[in-house]
């Protein structure tokens, strides 16, 4: 990442930037400052809306965890039954996210290399998830998948069951958060230089070696990002969840319904210190894959 | 530098806040007020609002606006906490209420203030079950037979459940004589037999009746006859021999109107929910008018007969007492789940 | 893929791509579209011409609208200090960007609510201000803004990090100013990628239910946006209403995507004209 900045950039951070008009003596001190404009009025911009949209009101739920006491945190963040609830949402969410990079990856593929009849609609439609209400998704997806429904009344008789079970909460979430592995790799697709594609296959690599060294690797970093979005999105979902789930106490009981839960009994101290710990989880996955992410992409530049 | 970083943190603050200042609102009366209140009761107030601004107009000559709001019990109740000016609420539970006078928006012994324990419809809950009835439940009992599947919502984030789990309970105290093991027992097998715990009443419906889970739903009355009328022919009512007297409560936010003058208003506003007119409209949305003689217009309707315990028993102890024995974390109702 | 023909490949990803999004896309649709219309046309019409569907279908394009500006504004900044220069803090900097993604929308309501609302430190000062946030329009803009905040900056991040400054560098040197560089250098390669932010910026404030059903209050008429007006029609045991209100949100989502569709087209034409 460091990489690609100006040479003199990081040495100039802490020396004060000018004003572009004065160019003598921008050109005089042009080695040890920041030479493209704007530095100042962009950060501030930055900040100030970090601070109203996050970092204040994120402040005040640490604030009413707090009222809690270390000891007070500790019980209501590891109850059983709300490990059980972190269980759930995890694995269920993991899976989703899983299923979403596989089904990312040939969506977009098929997106941006292939052409067929309905490919624009195909296209169209990624975004419903996100525009359609959960709750309404939810209802959806459990009029199809309950034993009464289209499909899980096709796969009763085999004796499986989606709906009210861990599959039919993975099922939700594949469905919620399928535009975030979608739309993330398909701009990094449509980018992509095709030369260097066609020139191994003209030098005869096959064309499943062609995916393997040229292409996955400059896609891995997309979907790596999609990954950790769709998963620390499944992991908070809550509207969706909780119609197709049966909400049964540690087998299909997920996290974000303990906390709202606790919300009902006006319980806001242990609410938030569930909301805390979960947080805490997504953002170190998110935080894990900007890493790994930034790695991958340093190798490729080399 | 950092003087053009504070200069645009500056410029922005000042903006957002110049925008969204309003000069303080007149003191002058009001003629609009807010209701807050619970699912269900959307098509019931519409009518209400209706004729009350009619009423109201003759009366007193002013035209009145009335907002609603819909949401789930405990939700309504802290959003007023919250900062959600309502100006009367009208909820599902009295411990919803409760929960905002302690608060200080409401003054104490608010109950006491309207007829009927501040109640001016009740309800109770009952069995919605399949056409033909094919199990042949007809009582508490019944349910926590080998192989019923029992629909209800989750007594923790559901009023209705609440309801529910306590006329359970109440049949069970008295069927074993109030032997408390043999009512866990029974508790234990009744939710053993639970299917799917939905988040609130309207899901477990949809549940039930939509996707054609399980033989018995454990129903709010008003919401079983509008899940008969969205589905005819298809279920039928079993009112069981016990249940719970469930008296969703009234109150006038005296925080709110003290500020913005509509006192008057807001106690007219809930006073006439206790007129004919204001019981009849009750009746016609399933909820059974406190009012006997009206109520007993709607005999063909409600099963009148059924013996309804309410939540001031001593078998119960009034909310503050069930909530924090049966629903608390760590409660009666989750011993059931954590010693399966 | 006209180099080495195997064309069962294409074949069968397309195949596996349409029968994936039939079964996880089209078929809730196809739930929602028939029970909108399972009561009739007339039904339907009247659901969705309603005068409270038409104030919140309002309130939810104006917050939508102030969501997909301030993320855009916000995004471009953000992606500019993060990509263009260099400072300490910057790491820290760009994952708080992404908090919003990680916070359960339960829980993204209720910070503003522990924030703002009356049990707040700062509500006494708010009051005396006269400023109501949450259980008003603000709040719900508020709301929807933090769920879609990371979107844009998110999108732009990548493929600004990937140009490098090189072409800004010049353009500096050369004498241009701030305006001249973005407009000229940078938004020349950023434009797809905003496209695309915005609309998924868009399609997600429309839709989002959970933070804004916190901060709302329901009040109809004023601070019910559609999604919440789908709810208390759906507890209201109107259920074809519920979901034909639905279908609106599910339509404006196809329509927002045709429209990027057509630009999308327009642009890479005038672009191969270009070219030749």
């Amino acid at each position: 990442m460091k990489r690609l900045l100006p040479p003199d950039a990081a040495s100039g951070a802490r020396r004060p930037s000018r004003h572009f008009e004065d160019t003598g003596e921008t050109m005089r001190r042009k080695a040890g400052s920041r030479i493209i404009p704007g530095f100042g009025v962009s950060l501030g911009i930055t900040m100030t809306f970090i601070s109203m949209i996050v970092l204040i009101p994120m402040s005040f739920l640490a604030l009413q965890t707090s009222s809690l006491g270390w000891s007070g945190f500790w019980s209501a963040a590891l109850d059983p039954r709300v490990l059980a609830g972190y269980e759930v949402s995890f694995l269920c969410s993991l899976t989703a996210a899983l299923i979403n990079c596989l089904f990312g990856v040939i969506l977009a593929w098929v997106l941006t290399r292939y052409k067929f009849p309905g490919r624009r609609i195909m296209d169209g439609l990624i975004e419903l998830p996100f525009a359609l209400p959960t709750a309404v998704a939810g209802i959806a997806l459990t009029a199809i998948c309950s034993d009464k429904g289209w499909i899980g009344g096709a796969l009763a008789p085999l004796d499986i069951k989606l709906a009210y079970t861990r599959a039919g909460i993975v099922i939700a979430l594949t469905f919620i958060t399928l535009p975030f592995t979608v739309r993330t790799i398909q701009p990094v697709l449509e980018r992509l230089d095709r030369v260097y594609e066609e020139a191994g296959l003209m030098l005869g690599a096959s064309r499943e070696r062609v995916f393997r060294k040229i292409i996955f690797p400059e896609i891995t970093p997309a979907i790596l990002t999609g990954f950790g979005l769709a998963f620390a999105r499944g992991l908070g979902e809550y509207g969706s969840v909780v119609f197709i789930a049966g909400n049964m106490p540690f087998k299909t009981e997920i996290a974000p319904l303990l906390i709202m839960s606790k919300l009902e009994q006006f319980n806001y101290g242990e609410a938030t210190a569930v909301a805390l710990v979960m947080l805490l989880v997504s953002s170190v996955v998110m935080f894990f894959i900007n890493c790994v992410q930034s790695r991958a992409s340093s190798f490729i530049k080399e | 530098m950092k003087k053009s970083v504070l200069l645009s943190a500056g410029i922005l603050v000042f903006l957002t806040s110049a925008f969204l200042s309003q000069p303080p609102a007149a003191i002058a009366a009001s003629t609009e007020i807010v209701n807050v209140s619970y699912d269900p009761t959307r098509e019931f107030y519409e009518q209400y609002n209706a004729v009350f601004r009619k009423y109201w107009k003759g009366k007193s000559g002013q035209d009145v606006h009335i907002v609603q709001s819909h949401g789930g019990s405990g939700k309504q109740a802290r959003a007023v906490i919250e900062g959600n000016e309502a100006d009367v609420v009208t909820l599902a539970l009295a411990y919803d209420i409760t929960a905002i006078e302690k608060a200080g928006l409401i003054k104490k012994g608010w109950q006491k203030t309207f007829p009927s324990n501040s109640a001016p419809y009740t309800s109770t809950m009952v069995f919605l079950v399949r056409k033909g009835n094919p199990k042949n439940l007809k009582s508490w009992g019944d349910l926590a037979k080998n192989g019923i599947g029992v629909i209800t919502p989750n007594p923790k984030t559901s009023g209705a459940a609440r309801w529910s789990y306590l006329a359970a309970w109440a049949w069970a105290h008295r069927e074993y004589k109030g032997e408390e093991k043999a009512v866990l027992e029974y508790m234990g097998k009744l939710f053993r037999n639970v299917l799917v715990l939905d988040t609130g009443a309207r899901g477990s419906t949809n549940t039930f009746v939509r996707n054609g889970q399980g033989d018995v739903l454990l129903a709010w009355e008003n919401e079983a006859h509008l899940a008969i009328a969205e589905r005819k022919n298809e279920f039928e009512i079993v009112t069981p021999e016990i249940s719970i007297l469930a008296e969703p409560p009234v109150a006038v936010v005296d925080a709110v109107v003290d500020k913005r003058g509509t006192r008057e208003l807001a106690s007219g506003y809930l006073e006439y929910l206790y007129s004919d007119e204001g019981q009849r409209i009750a009746g016609k949305n399933y909820y059974r008018p406190s009012d006997p003689k009206i109520a007993g217009e709607f005999a063909g309707v409600f099963d009148l007969k059924v013996q309804l315990v309410t939540i001031d028993d001593p078998l119960f102890g009034g909310w503050e007492k069930a909530q924090n024995v049966h629903f608390a974390d760590g409660g009666v109702f989750d011993q059931i789940y954590a010693g399966k | 893929m006209s180099l080495k023909g195997n064309i069962w490949i294409p074949r069968l990803l397309t195949g596996t791509s349409v029968i994936f999004v039939l079964l996880t896309l089209v078929l809730p649709l196809a739930v929602v579209m028939a029970e909108a219309l399972g009561s009739g046309l007339d039904l339907y019409m009247r659901a969705v011409t309603d005068t409270y569907t038409a104030k919140a279908l309002h309130l939810t394009l104006a917050a939508t609208a102030a969501a997909v500006v301030l993320n855009t504004f916000f995004g471009l900044a953000a992606a500019w200090v993060v990509t263009r220069f260099s400072f300490r803090g910057k790491g820290v900097l760009s994952t708080v960007v992404d908090v919003p993604f990680a916070v359960s929308p339960v829980i993204a309501g209720l910070v503003f609510i522990l924030t703002f609302g009356r049990l707040s430190p700062l509500h006494p000062f708010l009051e005396a201000c006269g400023i109501k946030i949450v259980f008003a329009w603000p709040g719900i803009i508020l709301a929807t803004v933090f769920v879609t905040f990371p979107f844009v900056a998110r999108e732009l991040i990548p493929v600004l990090e990937a140009r490098g400054t090189d072409e800004e560098q010049a353009a500096a040197l050369m004498g241009a100013g701030f305006f001249t560089i973005f407009r000229r250098v940078t938004f020349p390669h950023i434009r797809w990628a905003l496209l695309y932010s915005v609309i998924l910026c868009a399609a997600r404030a429309m839709g989002e239910f959970g933070a804004v059903s916190v901060v709302s209050g329901h009040l109809r008429g004023k601070t019910n946006t559609l999604p919440l007006h789908v709810e208390i029609l759906y507890n209201e045991y109107r259920f074809a209403d519920a979901f034909a209100v639905a279908s609106i949100l599910a339509v404006a989502a196809i329509v927002i995507l045709a429209a990027r569709n057509v630009v999308e087209y327009a642009a890479h034409k005038e672009e191969e004209t270009n070219v030749r």
